[in-house]
């Protein structure tokens, strides 16, 4: 019997069209547009100006503040423009423009594949690293890496959860990692072990990404403390505290944070930068994004540089199919339908998925039945239909007495709706009001 | 290219539909319907078709013309309370006295609460109900079952409830009773045309929890509540009160359990409250059942606990992570 | 007989013991309330909308009574004149407020703006407001679900089919203000009501560059400031690449209308344009 989270969950039909395709590397566009907030919380501030010629991997914007990264060319040319452009909601958001000139690189950045697995660095050294590296939750959270791996004064990480579970039905890149870059993410493991002084490092993966399960325990092998847990296939197994319940039994409070039962939760993406960053000098400015659909001709993953328009990813996997409806951004369970595909790709652009005519339509929604499908499938344990109509309503009391804060967004609750109600919509604007309301009366 | 969509998370759905669901459990209640054709013959076929013809055109009268809503008589729930309704009467009832109880049963216990997903009371059982409390004569004179006849002859009899009813009101022993368990389990007994045979129902449990319709904790909860406060009963006096397998396998115990208990719009939201809905029903009946002036509690039960859903919605919340 | 007789000697008993202890006991508990609240109270609409701020009517009346004078209480339904009547009630001054009316800044029609996406989720602004930009380029403008015309009380505020955006209904609306709280995009603002309802506003909140914003919106205000070169009252003013007009300081001469290139600026209620009488403009204050 393989581990798992004990409430709720649902399990959406995985469609892993490209869990065969190996990783390839998208050219280099003529143009990036690298948006100064890939991150939760303060944007950058940028340090170049127009006209400027930047090389691959320099800063061009800093991070503000201490809930912030750090933001570095992914291409070497000239500074276009340091303004506004329209992200994939449609926003305007400020960015930096860069023409691209040549393949300069930043000159300590080691470019050799080469592996390197002897670290010499102290914790401080590599949290410095990992910092100035611009590294955030790859998972698409994209919560800047540094503040994850300080813990607050008083409380001691005990173990660290690497998150390998891709629960997301289509979504491959990190699986694609695990098998084509094992040695690489391990040795990030390590690091991140070695910064947060634990000795204990559990890899979650779930049951359906057996090759990779088995490449890593292969690796681990020699490595202690490492172990590599295979899951059962659940969704959302993916969520942190899902994760920490089903890697180590223990539940997060209500509103604590994962640190409270001596847990921190990274992603394999994450090991893999950091490694990146801190033996190879070189800071986040690719990663691994699947492009998938059902239409799409060629489902592959693709290793992008940060802020190449996601129009370019979509040609490199046979261009938009003719029925498209719906480009999302990240999974179908919590990924963000976009409106515009020139948008550029991001530090936590995991994925791409285009769904084609019906697919990407909505059912028509019927009335509440009350029969408590969403209850069982809500892994936090939450009553969804009760939620929805308080938050319809405007009850952020009630709502926040209900643990609307506790939501965790996975959408379980619409999936399995048989009414087809916008569940999730509705919890998800009151979860953003309750929580806006908490804010202010803290003040 | 064409325009593209925006909507909130998820872009997927389970295909889970309420239609789905509502045909699953009368795919589930064939097994009883073919009983009662065995045992009942044509006049289950008659009494029960009336009653779904009944409430499916009172349903679309009154969302048409009433509440000027779009009719949505073929998502399935208006057919499931016009078979439940069907098979919690005697087969041989008066076809007149079924379309007054689909009246009450969608007009009063479905419509006047908003329609499906509003009401406070399981709609069937507030025709049923209705039915027995008006016309007590035509709804307590069951028809003798005889296997695999069109056209049983016109004897009637007492259901094993009432032969129990009576024997505890006049005196004598329980004990005394003849049971045959055999014919209770088969379904070739007296009694309401749905609720007689025991295999049945649990064909059709057996159906929706595998489809996943319904989750086990009401069913098992009125179950085993009935078995032990039953079996309690009878440990104290064996002459006075009957087994507590002798409850299960009679009247509506069955079908109200599996298929009444469980209806969506008027059982608890949390499996905790599900429990003690199934506690509260289970107690109900035998008390009724023993105590009462009914020798059948079940409808009642179940209409008691109907009314303290939401108060067990707001107490009895799920597990919270 | 004897039954009914006895039924309804007991019943009068029963009746007669429970008055009895109800009187003691609503002598025992009774609380001392100013009886002016519910004076106050009775004048006053009794819509419970809670335009003013606070819990309903009652609450209102409250404040009023204890309040030592009614500055910034204002109860936008009933306007000046149940003020007065309030202050006249409890022997204060009622300060003079301008009638407001609520005015919907957005001209973006489907003829204007179009569409460059189609949304399909729960029908409400607030939703997609916290997903995205909207059905079309103008990041700014009327998400078109109709979360003001859901919150009105007074049935003032209606979504035309036409142009996709609210119309308010001049006769209905009184200022509550519940659609501008409802509002996501701010796009409603209470301004003064004018004299015969007549009103100049910009009919659009876009602080895009005026390139940007016209291409989204072919009514958009581009915040080229001829209007503001125009108006010789001082108030307009521009920020962010969007003229405003301060409602307080505007005369009503209706310039800044007809030099605004987008047609941005919108006047409601005047008399055709030829007819313009100078007396409008001394009239208003």
């Amino acid at each position: 019997m393989l581990a798992t989270f004990k409430i709720g969950g649902v399990h959406p039909p995985e469609n892993k069209l490209s869990a065969k395709e190996g990783i390839k590397v998208l050219p280099v566009p003529e143009q990036v547009i690298i948006p100064l907030s890939q991150h939760i919380g303060a944007p950058a501030t940028p340090v170049v100006g127009k006209g400027e010629t930047v090389k691959i991997g320099q800063l061009i914007a800093k991070a503000e503040g201490f809930v912030s990264a750090n933001v570095h060319s992914s291409v070497s040319g000239k500074v276009v423009a340091v303004d506004n452009y329209i992200d994939a909601s449609g926003f305007s958001k400020p960015s930096i423009t860069i023409q691209v000139e040549g393949k300069e690189w930043e000159e300590d950045i080691i470019i050799s594949s080469r592996l390197e697995c002897n670290i010499t660095y102290t914790k401080d050294e590599i949290l410095k690293m990992i910092a100035d590296a611009g590294i955030v939750g790859m998972g698409g959270a994209t919560f800047p890496t540094k503040v994850k791996l300080s813990p607050p004064p008083g409380s001691k990480a005990e173990v660290l959860i690497i998150n390998g579970v891709e629960c997301e039905p289509y979504l491959t890149s990190d699986h694609r990692v695990m098998l084509e870059k094992a040695e690489e993410v391990i040795v990030g493991v390590q690091i991140l072990m070695k910064v947060l002084g634990v000795n204990q490092a559990i890899i979650g993966i779930e049951n359906n990404k057996k090759d990779a399960i088995e490449k890593l325990q292969a690796i681990t092998e020699k490595k202690i403390g490492i172990i590599v847990m295979p899951l059962k296939v659940k969704y959302p197994q993916g969520g942190e505290k899902q994760l920490i319940k089903a890697a180590v039994g223990k539940s997060v409070p209500s509103g604590g944070l994962p640190i409270a039962v001596g847990a921190v939760v990274q992603n394999v993406g994450t090991a893999l930068a950091v490694y990146e960053a801190v033996m190879k000098k070189k800071p986040l400015i690719e990663r691994v994004v699947t492009i998938t659909g059902k239409s799409v001709k060629n489902p592959g993953n693709y290793l992008c540089r940060i802020g190449t328009p996601i129009s370019k990813l979509i040609e490199a996997a046979g261009g938009m199919p003719d029925d498209a409806t719906k480009v999302i951004g990240g999974g179908p369970m919590m990924g963000r339908a976009m409106t515009n595909i020139e948008a550029p790709i991001t530090k936590g652009t995991s994925g791409i998925l285009i769904m084609s005519g019906k697919e990407g339509i909505r059912n028509e929604i019927k009335t509440c039945i009350r029969c408590s499908k969403c209850v069982s499938a809500c892994p936090m344990g939450l009553e969804p239909y009760l939620l929805r109509t308080l938050s319809e309503n405007g009850m952020l009391e009630e709502c926040e007495k209900e643990k609307i804060m506790d939501c965790i967004e996975c959408g379980s609750c619409s999936y399995t709706c048989p009414a087809c109600l916008p569940l999730l919509d509705y919890i998800r604007l009151g979860k953003g009001k309750t929580g806006a309301m908490i804010r202010s009366r803290k003040k | 290219m064409n325009t593209l969509i925006i909507s909130p998370s998820p872009h997927i759905h389970g295909g889970d539909s309420i239609s789905k669901n509502m045909y699953g459990v009368l795919i589930a209640l064939i097994p009883a319907f073919i009983c009662a054709v065995i045992f009942f013959g044509l006049g289950a076929i008659l009494v029960t078709l009336t009653s779904v013809v009944a409430c499916l055109i009172f349903e679309y009268l009154i969302q048409k013309f009433l509440l000027k809503q779009t009719p949505t008589i073929w998502d399935g729930s208006a057919i499931i309370t016009g078979v439940l309704l069907a098979f919690n009467v005697p087969s041989n009832l008066p076809l007149w006295i079924i379309v007054v109880g689909a009246l009450v049963a969608i007009g009063i216990g479905k419509m006047s609460y908003g329609g499906l997903g509003c009401n406070v009371f399981n709609p069937a059982l507030v025709g049923r109900v209705f039915l027995l409390i008006s016309f007590p004569v035509q709804m307590t004179t069951w028809q003798l079952p005889e296997a695999f006849a069109l056209l049983p002859d016109a004897n009637t009899g007492a259901t094993p409830l009432a032969l129990l009813k009576e024997a505890f009101t006049s005196g004598r022993p329980v004990s005394e009773l003849a049971i045959n368990y055999k014919d209770l389990f088969l379904g070739n007994n007296a009694g309401s045309l749905g609720e007689i045979s025991v295999l049945a129902m649990l064909l059709g449990f057996a159906y929706m929890l595998i489809r996943k319709i319904i989750s086990w904790h009401i069913p098992i909860a009125i179950f085993a509540t009935i078995f032990v406060f039953g079996g309690i009963l009878h440990l104290i006096d064996p002459t006075h009160y009957i087994t507590p397998v002798f409850h299960l396998m009679t009247g509506g115990v069955m079908l109200g359990a599996i298929f009444m208990a469980t209806d969506y719009v008027t059982s608890p939201m949390s499996h905790k409250g599900m429990i003690i809905f199934g506690i509260g029903i289970g107690v109900l009946t035998v008390v009724i059942r023993i105590f009462g002036a009914y020798p059948e509690g079940m409808s009642f039960a179940i209409l008691i606990m109907n009314a303290f859903v939401p108060l067990i919605n707001r107490y009895f919340k799920p597990q919270r992570f | 007989m004897n039954t009914i007789l006895i039924t309804v000697i007991s019943l009068c008993a029963i009746g007669v013991v429970a008055a009895i202890i109800l009187y003691f006991v609503a002598q025992k508990f009774k609380v001392e309330e100013d009886p002016r609240i519910d004076t106050v109270e009775s004048l006053l609409p009794g819509a419970n909308c809670g335009g003013c701020g606070y819990p309903g009517c009652r609450g209102f009346s409250e404040t009023v009574v204890k309040s030592e004078n009614m500055d910034g209480l204002l109860c936008p339904v009933g306007g000046a004149a149940t003020m007065s009547a309030i202050a006249t009630a409890l022997g204060r001054n009622a300060a003079a407020s301008t009638p407001k009316i609520a005015v919907v800044r957005c001209n973006g029609s489907c003829e204007n703006r179009p569409h460059t996406n189609k949304y399909d989720g729960a029908a409400s602004c607030a939703v997609v407001h916290s997903l995205y930009a909207g059905e079309t380029g103008c990041s700014y403008g009327c998400l078109g679900c109709g979360d003001c015309v859901s919150v009105c009380k007074f049935d003032a505020i209606a979504m035309s089919t036409e142009t996709g955006l609210p119309v308010v209904a001049d006769e209905n609306c009184v200022a509550c203000g519940a659609c501008v709280k409802a509002c996501p995009k701010g796009i409603i603002e209470l301004r003064n009501k004018g004299v015969r309802n007549m009103r100049i506003f910009v009919s659009c909140i876009n602080k895009d560059k005026g390139g940007i914003a016209r291409k989204a919106c072919s009514a958009a205000c581009i915040g080229c400031g001829k209007c503001f070169k125009e108006c010789s009252f001082e108030a307009i003013k521009i920020e962010n690449n969007l003229a405003y007009i301060d409602f307080t300081k505007c005369k009503m001469c209706r310039k800044c209308v007809a030099v605004c290139p987008t047609g941005a600026i919108h006047e409601l209620n005047f008399p055709p344009r030829k007819q313009v009488v100078p007396t409008v403009e001394t009239k208003e204050e």
